[in-house]
């Protein structure tokens, strides 16, 4: 018994944000209530759990007869994914009510999305990576389609659904060849197994499916095709959830598994890693060149991003790491950031998401338009801004690990992505406004998050030290 | 290791080429009488209504999907129940609070009116 209550202990993060959920499931039940209620106890519920989370970012600890690995890893993604969720219902309240569809559902499902993602983050063992991702995934395909009764929001739940089962097929089908292989699920021992596996047929098959199912979530090419038209239906302040949150916990599931399994050698993974993140830069980024719709934009943005943080993986340094656990809070903030206020400012049936849209947001909304620029030029990596350290780090690393093509590849494809992100600031600030453009009132809790997400970002760009002293502690 | 799957191999290339073969040699040599009828859709002799693509009510998937919930929740209790003794206190509290989270599924389910039938 002693055992169990220290692994409760530990995993505290994790039965907050249950608890939270189950309360929310109850009040949702009984009748009468309104989604007010609701997403303030799963924002206070997100909070707590966040604070618990950063509170032990202490060395990992082996709980549950070593399925999770509970203590600093877990906990710096486990605080990531809980802030990214409260910043995702601060949004969607004021937007769900503005599209007549607030359902209390909508933060019972964010709240068991965010619990998946956290197991994710936590796992020793590729079966609770498989049961996060499916937590995570599935509670993510209903919130794609929220709004049932929109031709896009349905066809963007359809196709996530049905790519992303086949995707989990991939994933479960990689687990089988490496348990067939290795003989165990658990990635300590998978770790110790390797030598005598890492030019095993059976396991580098294994290895390979298991690359094309995360690859899938974090979607970088060739496994894309499903992130434009999925973010583009989904209601907006969740497309900003699964471009972040499912994002990075996908990214935590890579660094478990290819990081702590194949560590720094030199082998065919790494390359295969390094081709991915290569095509996601360049794809990403030429296809955004030709988006005007602002949704499908960020998508192939965030293409590119996944792209970014890859070199870091492929690089397969400590500094690789370091690189890209910094670049998915900053990207975090500053993506979420970006879909929350075109959020905001979107109309009723997927109105004023356009680039033309945007003209003259500055005299209509200065502050908007200020934070968006903020975040847009973080995002194209402008120093002093936390996007540009993002990039350094992770490029640095390549460089660093004779990759140089890699980061040369890099620099050139987030040269080409200051051309789309800049456009929209000169719609934003050197254009008239349109004459026929509905004025929009945005509420003062979002209007504070979006201004919060901004200094964040501006704050880590100038002090990135605060998030890197953090990710070291929790890496070594 | 490999040579174990002989046989095997052996059936899964036999099956594939008497299905091959049979088939071909019944459209090579068998008569063909083609008319309308022939074309029509089979439905055990009747006459053919409609389209088979109807629309059917979602009640119907609401209680599959609470059948597979309880099903799997057996599942799980079955070999729980087998091993009771050997798991002691700790296993009944594990598989307590994992029904009382299904219970409070359960009860989400119930108040949102899924398993009323009109």
């Amino acid at each position: 018994m002693d055992v169990y209550i220290s692994d409760i202990l530990l995993n505290a993060p994790f039965e907050i944000v249950v608890l939270t959920a189950l309360i929310v499931l109850v009040l949702e039940s009984t009748r009468g209530t309104r989604p007010n209620i609701s997403s303030w106890t799963s924002i206070g519920g997100l909070s707590l759990a966040a604070v618990a989370a950063l509170t032990n970012l202490g060395a990992s600890v082996e709980t549950f007869g070593g399925m999770l690995q509970s203590g600093g890893f877990a906990n710096y993604y486990g605080a990531l994914f809980c802030i990214s969720a409260v910043m995702t219902i601060l949004f969607s309240r004021n937007y769900f009510e503005r599209q007549n569809y607030h359902r209390g559902e909508a933060y019972i499902l964010l709240l068991f999305a965010t619990l998946g993602m956290m197991v994710i983050a936590a796992s020793n063992d590729l079966i609770m990576i498989f049961l996060g991702i499916e937590l995570m995934s599935i509670c993510l395909y209903v919130l794609a389609g929220l709004f049932r009764h929109r031709d896009r929001s349905n066809e963007a739940s359809l196709k996530y659904f049905l790519l992303g089962a086949f995707a989990t097929g991939f994933l479960l089908y990689g687990i089988a060849l490496i348990y067939g292989s290795t003989g165990t699920t658990n990635i300590a021992s998978i770790r110790t197994a390797f030598p005598h596996v890492s030019h095993d047929l059976l396991f580098l098959t294994g290895s390979g499916l298991l690359l094309a199912g995360f690859a899938f979530k974090i979607a970088a090419v060739p496994f894309h095709m499903w992130a434009p038209d999925v973010y583009e239906g989904s209601p907006t302040p969740i497309s900003g959830f699964m471009s972040t949150g499912a994002k990075a916990a996908a990214f935590a599931a890579l660094i478990a598994v290819f990081s702590r399994v194949f560590g720094p050698s030199e082998n065919a993974v790494h390359q295969i890693i390094a081709l991915i993140a290569a095509a996601s830069m360049i794809a990403g980024n030429v296809v955004a060149l030709a988006q005007s719709n602002l949704k499908r934009l960020l998508a192939y943005s965030s293409i590119a991003h996944a792209g970014y943080m890859l070199v870091g993986l492929a690089a397969g340094t400590a500094d690789g790491q370091i690189g890209v656990m910094y670049y998915l809070a900053v990207y975090a903030l500053m993506n979420l950031g970006a879909f929350g206020i075109i959020g905001a400012l979107e109309t009723e049936n997927d109105q004023n998401l356009q680039m033309d849209d945007y003209a003259g947001l500055s005299e209509r909304e200065p502050v908007l338009a200020a934070c968006m620029a903020v975040f847009l030029f973080g995002l194209a990596g402008f120093p002093p801004l936390a996007g540009f350290f993002g990039k350094y780090y992770v490029f640095l690393a390549a460089v660093k690990a004779r990759l140089l093509w890699l980061a040369v590849i890099g620099v050139l494809a987030s040269l080409m992505s200051a051309y789309y992100y800049l456009r929209i600031i000169v719609f934003m600030y050197f254009e008239k406004t349109k004459a026929e453009s509905v004025p929009i009132s945005v509420p003062m809790s979002v209007r504070w998050t979006v201004i919060f997400c901004a200094v964040l970002v501006l704050l880590f760009g100038l002090f990135p030290s605060v998030i890197v002293q953090t990710v070291l502690r929790v890496l070594f | 290791m490999l040579e174990n799957y002989t046989p095997i191999f052996l059936m899964i290339g036999v099956a594939m080429a008497f299905g091959i073969v049979m088939s071909k040699v019944n459209e090579i040599l068998g008569p063909k009488r083609r008319n309308s009828d022939k074309y029509s859709t089979y439905e055990s002799g009747m006459e053919p209504l409609r389209s088979t693509r109807e629309r059917f009510s979602i009640k119907y998937y609401m209680v599959a999907m609470l059948f597979i919930v309880f099903d799997i929740e057996i599942v799980f209790m079955y070999p729980w129940a087998v091993t009771y003794k050997h798991l002691g206190f700790s296993g009944f509290i594990v598989m307590a609070s994992f029904i009382f989270v299904l219970l409070l599924g359960y009860y989400f389910v119930w108040k949102k009116g899924a398993l009323e039938w009109d």
